[in-house]
């Protein structure tokens, strides 16, 4: 096996499993602390029950996300010295800033949270969740603003065969950022949205405590709604925006081999034959790839034996075309997951409006059943995100074969691929099984009497 | 002063403030197997940096994220030069994040002591890694002409680099343990300064060794000795004083030995490297620099004006947790 290929393995695998936990972190901190809102402004006991008990399952899920950041954090310069050193100037900043900016405001903070619900006036304490909460959306503009560099390189200029930065407001501005942050934000909302939303399903068709989980369904469904709302018209600005910054991208998640021609027809499916650079079988909707790439029925898509030529000219010899059928299949597994979300959303709180919601056992299951789909659709659109922009590192500047550490030797990849992976599987086990034990535990569970906490200080209210 | 060098500054506060934090952080950890009679004492003592150990570890992500913004070729070679090193330490803290968390989660003997264990070795290993790292660094590692480190096993274990990674591991122990002289009570407390009493001569034998050590291996007494002679008194200074604070049960004045042996421990690491940031063994022209391996006149700017910024906030509120949460832990209080 060669070094390159373990290290992208070994990459994409622990990213995409930290995504699993970054957006849920981010959806429930927020919603939990929208519920805790509740609590302080209307002095709603039973919405301090439910902060409390969303809380809980935040904290597992917060505690499993910050430990699978740490690798992200030194990963750049483990496996990816000579990116590092290319982009360190520019790529660098907005990392030590989310540190900085981000992490210390969420650590800090949700240990106040966590003891200090005795310890601190209410609104002081709900001051400090939504303080988490900006955190960690800190934290996202700041690594996606890094990452909307690798997508479109600006403010920087070439200097000693390194890029260096030379204009820091130009990072923050990037067109990238701009729809890449609000796509990847309101995707995190509905991740969390969509775990209470099926969680609070589950416990609604077992018939307990009903009252409390309708009101914790209801406030998600809002939420789940507006989010995938956000979602689609942010994610179909990103591929408006595609069209000019990375249009390969865009041909790939297309399998567009030759130019569209005017109209442009969205193709829904695809037999791909990436060998012989054609498809053997389509099924086109007429003017709709048109629409999703200018906002308007007319306009040509060039495909990727066009942008082949261009590359060529440009770049010199190469292979410019990413992998097709992974960019083409994740795009539609991921629209499809975000369709049927919203579709789900406003079923939902149809039902919830016209309470009929706990007679639903059709609708309750099948929301149990989509608290994994917008994890699917987030791993999705960053592997269409990031395999699509293959085979660049940062597009245009750097390649992934020429980013890699000259220096780690395969045995010391195959350990590390080898221990993270039983570290992150153990952790996935853990995790699993202690969100099933915390439901089933359910809400009232976690307002135990005072005097079974007498004498230990590590009991239910504390440390969790 | 230039920008390069106030950058080589902050990444030293950066590191002294996480091994000031964490170290008692980890010695807590390290003391929950020597310390604690039973599982209540063992919460007890975790419960003492409950609130803190998260806000505490990312003074380490900070000053990682400051190499790469400030020095991205120190960054690039020291993470992919100490890889197999790194994948324990990143295991360790992995194991040890989610321990606290995890531990009291389920009602079962054998649950706990497996996550028991995990803290004990999670809180074990990472200083015993960072000193191997930082005493190795010191003593000069093979750097080539293209900035990249091709180490062997000796390389990274030899006397000087275990002797450097175990006085680091018994200094955060040491201080972990005066730390819960300060934030328990009674018997457990009394059984923490007792172990601390021990524990301190230990720390001073191992620097004494430590800097013998040193004396042969590297160039830490000829490089700036005007500033480290001095500093190296001082750390002997100050562990014979928390001995003496301990003695006499002055917890705090002892906290505060303690804290600043440590302080000026990884200061003088850091003031004997300046201005090298990584040393090469194969040749002092393969030095990596505060100079040769920093990021742009510009991006320095930006970062410092960010940095100046933004710190005073960091520290503030971290200072006002400490203060929210100054009441010792005497497992009766029913807020805890």
């Amino acid at each position: 096996m060669d070094e390159l290929f373990l290290a992208r393995l070994q990459f994409g695998s622990t990213t995409i499993f930290h995504f699993l936990f970054v957006p849920l972190s981010i959806g429930l901190v927020f919603l939990v602390a929208l519920m805790e809102t509740h609590y302080v402004l209307k002095g709603d006991e039973r919405y301090k029950k439910l902060a409390k008990f969303w809380g809980h399952l935040f904290l597992i899920n917060f505690a499993v996300g910050v430990v699978t950041g740490i690798i992200q954090e030194f990963q750049f310069g483990m496996n990816w010295s000579d990116y590092s050193r290319f982009v360190g100037d520019v790529f660098g900043a907005p990392l030590a800033i989310e540190a900085l900016l981000a992490f210390f405001m969420e650590s800090t903070f949700i240990g106040l949270w966590i003891f200090g619900w005795d310890r601190l006036s209410p609104k002081v304490h709900l001051a400090c969740i939504w303080l988490v909460s900006l955190g960690t959306m800190m934290s996202a503009l700041w690594i996606l603003a890094a990452n909307s560099f690798m997508q479109e390189p600006v403010g920087f200029v070439m200097n000693n065969g390194r890029a260096e930065m030379n204009d820091f407001f130009a990072l923050l501005t990037n067109p990238q950022l701009a729809v890449e942050f609000p796509h990847v934000i309101f995707g995190a909302l509905a991740t969390g949205a969509f775990f209470i939303g099926g969680v609070s399903a589950f416990k609604i068709l077992k018939g307990q405590e009903v009252d409390l989980f309708k009101k914790s369904f209801n406030l998600a469904m809002t939420v789940a709604l507006i989010s995938g709302l956000a979602i689609a018209f942010s994610g179909h600005a990103q591929a408006k925006h595609l069209m000019e910054s990375q249009p390969m991208k865009m041909a790939a998640s297309e399998a567009l081999w030759e130019d569209s021609g005017d109209p442009a027809a969205w193709t829904a499916f695809a037999w791909i034959d990436s060998e012989n650079q054609e498809n053997s079988f389509e099924i086109n909707i007429p003017f709709a790839l048109s629409y999703l790439a200018y906002e308007k029925f007319q306009g040509d898509v060039p495909g990727m034996k066009t942008l082949q030529a261009e590359y060529e000219a440009t770049y010199g010899e190469g292979n410019y075309i990413p992998p097709v059928k992974t960019t083409f299949w994740s795009f539609r597994i991921m629209v499809g997951a975000g369709m049927v979300m919203i579709f789900a959303s406003l079923l939902g709180l149809y039902f919830s409006y016209r309470e009929t919601l706990a007679q639903q056992k059709w609708f309750l299951r099948a929301m149990v059943a989509l608290i994994s789909f917008p994890f699917i659709a987030n791993s999705a659109g960053w592997i269409m995100t990031e395999v699509g922009r293959q085979p660049w590192t940062v597009f245009g500047l750097m390649t992934t074969s020429a980013s890699i550490s000259p220096n780690v030797s395969t045995a010391s990849l195959l350990l590390s691929l080898i221990a993270f992976s039983g570290a992150y599987l153990i952790l996935a086990i853990v995790l699993v099984y202690l969100f099933i034990r915390e439901i089933k535990k359910g809400v009232e569970h976690h307002e135990a009497a005072p005097d079974q906490k007498a004498g230990d200080p590590f009991d239910q209210e504390v440390y969790l | 002063m230039g920008l390069n060098e106030l950058w080589f500054l902050l990444i030293a506060v950066l590191f002294v403030g996480f091994f000031f934090l964490e170290g008692f952080d980890f010695g807590v950890g390290i003391s929950t197997r020597f310390l604690a009679k039973n599982d209540l004492e063992r919460r007890i003592m975790i419960n003492t940096i409950g609130p803190f150990w998260d806000a505490n570890e990312v003074w380490l992500l900070t000053g990682g994220g400051a190499i790469f913004a400030a020095f991205p070729h120190w960054y690039a070679t020291m993470f992919s030069g100490y890889y197999v090193p790194f994948v324990f330490v990143l295991l360790a803290l992995i194991g040890r994040g989610v321990a606290f968390e995890f531990r009291g989660k389920v009602q079962s003997a054998r649950w706990t002591k497996t996550w028991d264990y995990v803290v004990f070795f999670g809180s074990l290993l990472p200083p015993f890694l960072f000193g191997v790292l930082f005493t190795s660094i010191l003593r000069g590692m093979p750097i080539d002409a293209d900035m990249n480190m091709y180490a062997g096993f000796t390389d990274f274990v030899n006397l000087y680099s275990i002797t450097g990674g175990v006085t680091v591991t018994i200094l955060c122990f040491l201080h972990g343990l005066s730390f819960l002289t300060l934030r328990t009570v009674g018997d457990l407390q009394n059984r923490s300064r007792a172990l601390a009493k021990k524990v301190v001569w230990l720390a001073l034998a191992a620097l004494v060794a430590f800097v013998g050590l040193s004396y042969d291996q590297t160039d830490i007494f000829t490089a700036r000795a005007s500033v480290t002679v001095p500093m190296i008194g001082a750390i002997v200074i100050a562990y014979v004083l928390a001995a003496l604070f301990l003695t006499k049960k002055r917890d705090g004045l002892a906290f505060v030995s303690s804290g600043a042996g440590i302080i000026l421990t990884v200061s003088v690491i850091f003031a004997s490297l300046f201005p090298r940031v990584m040393i090469s063994s194969l040749s002092s022209a393969y030095d990596l620099t505060v100079y040769n391996a920093a990021s742009g006149p510009y991006s320095l700017k930006v970062m410092t004006i960010v940095a100046v910024t933004l710190l005073p906030f960091v520290i503030g509120y971290q200072i006002w947790s400490y203060y929210v949460f100054r009441k010792r832990v005497d497992g009766k209080d029913l807020t805890y």
